[in-house]
């Protein structure tokens, strides 16, 4: 019994979707992959950048999901369930985003270490709980609802996490080695 | 006769009344996208946290200074190209030819773990060339955490896909079989979009 999926396909068990061909979703992911890096490197102020990539960054994920998934050719109802994430998610990052906005690091400029952190911890000084973030180093806004600065790492400057330096901008290994290569 | 015409006839003569209305045909296509719905809350989670937390920094480090854009631009096309080659093993299958479908599978595959050793190439690196770590700082953290997990997915992608082209072999090319590779599909193309807001999110802001 050498029948194929095709002349067994009872009841629309096999389905050949109608929509843009496969080729044609693939050239446009293709040309918005490129216009994506094209966005990168044209040296556009930063807000309008992250505007225009994230836009082609949805409409690419759209594509994805309306045609190579077939959402666009299902049922609506299936609609559901695919939104439900992004609602939460979205939900998720509206609500830290309060609380982030009052960290440490959301205004205070400073040199980070991120690689090759080889400084000994020991050899930090030690710097009283509190005192490197005083009211001198932060403006008012981010100063609303610290009472205690922050554990280290999750507030640690760009979170630096792997050295029990003090907050703020008293960190000698911070000073001492430049963010970037 | 035949196991996938014992598997036809089924589908021919057999009414189910509990069959998903959303899905009608093909059960495990809505449990797939149910899945795929906890899965993307969470990737959701993860990314959620990484714009929070770089939202506001203003120590936040250029990816660009730290992450090779080229390479993973590369690596975005490379997926892509996977995500078309699975789409044309669904439709060769769907239209009968089994050996097509086997063909773009085996693409597939191969897609996959080149994307794989790329990820393989740029973690080591970061990790041994850079010196960082996931404890190093948020950056490394999030970027760990959050390229760590999909590569994750997509090393479960490419057992998967690779099992069903692996029982594939000496098959027709049925309805049942084309229900499994429409339900597979939707995991890789789901790992796929997934990548593309990383690619954007992650490396190119």
């Amino acid at each position: 019994m050498a029948e194929t999926a095709a002349v067994h396909a009872p009841h629309g068990a096999v389905e050949h979707h109608d929509g843009p061909s496969y080729i044609a979703v693939f050239i446009y992911l293709t040309l918005l992959t490129g216009a994506e890096l094209g966005v990168y490197g044209m040296g556009l102020p930063k807000t309008v950048m992250v505007g225009a990539l994230v836009a082609l960054a949805l409409t690419k994920a759209a594509l994805v999901a309306m045609f190579f998934m077939h959402l666009a050719m299902e049922r609506k109802g299936l609609w559901i369930i695919a939104v439900i994430p992004l609602v939460i998610v979205a939900f998720c990052y509206l609500m830290l985003r309060p609380d982030l906005s009052r960290r440490s690091w959301a205004s205070h400029q400073e040199d980070v270490v991120i690689g090759h952190h080889e400084e000994p911890a020991e050899a930090l000084p030690q710097i009283p709980q509190g005192k490197a973030l005083t009211n001198a180093d932060q403006p008012a806004d981010s100063q609303v609802g610290q009472p205690n600065a922050a554990p280290a790492g999750g507030n640690s400057p760009s979170g630096t996490a792997a050295s029990p330096a003090p907050e703020g901008g008293a960190s000698p290994s911070a000073q001492s080695q430049p963010a970037a290569p | 006769m035949s196991e996938a015409a014992a598997l036809d006839t089924h589908a021919e003569g057999f009414h189910d009344e509990s069959e998903p209305s959303l899905t009608p045909g093909n059960t495990g296509k809505l449990g797939m996208w149910v899945f795929l719905a906890g899965d993307a809350m969470t990737f959701g989670a993860g990314i959620a946290a990484y714009g929070a937390l770089r939202w506001y920094n203003v120590n936040w480090p250029n990816p660009a200074d730290w992450l090779g854009i080229t390479l993973t631009a590369v690596m975005t096309f490379i997926l892509i190209c996977s995500s078309l080659t699975m789409v044309e093993a669904l439709s060769g299958v769907q239209r009968g030819n089994i050996k097509r479908m086997q063909f773009f599978l085996g693409l597939t595959v191969v897609g996959g773990l080149i994307f794989l050793g790329c990820q393989a190439s740029e973690w080591h690196h970061l990790i041994w060339g850079e010196g960082l770590s996931i404890k190093t700082s948020l950056f490394s953290a999030t970027f760990f955490i959050l390229t760590g997990f999909h590569g994750m997915h997509v090393s479960g992608g490419v057992i998967y896909l690779a099992t069903l082209l692996l029982r594939s072999f000496g098959k027709e090319a049925t309805a049942h079989e084309a229900k499994l590779v429409e339900v597979a599909g939707l995991y890789w193309h789901f790992v796929d979009l997934v990548w593309i807001l990383i690619f954007t999110f992650v490396y190119l802001i």
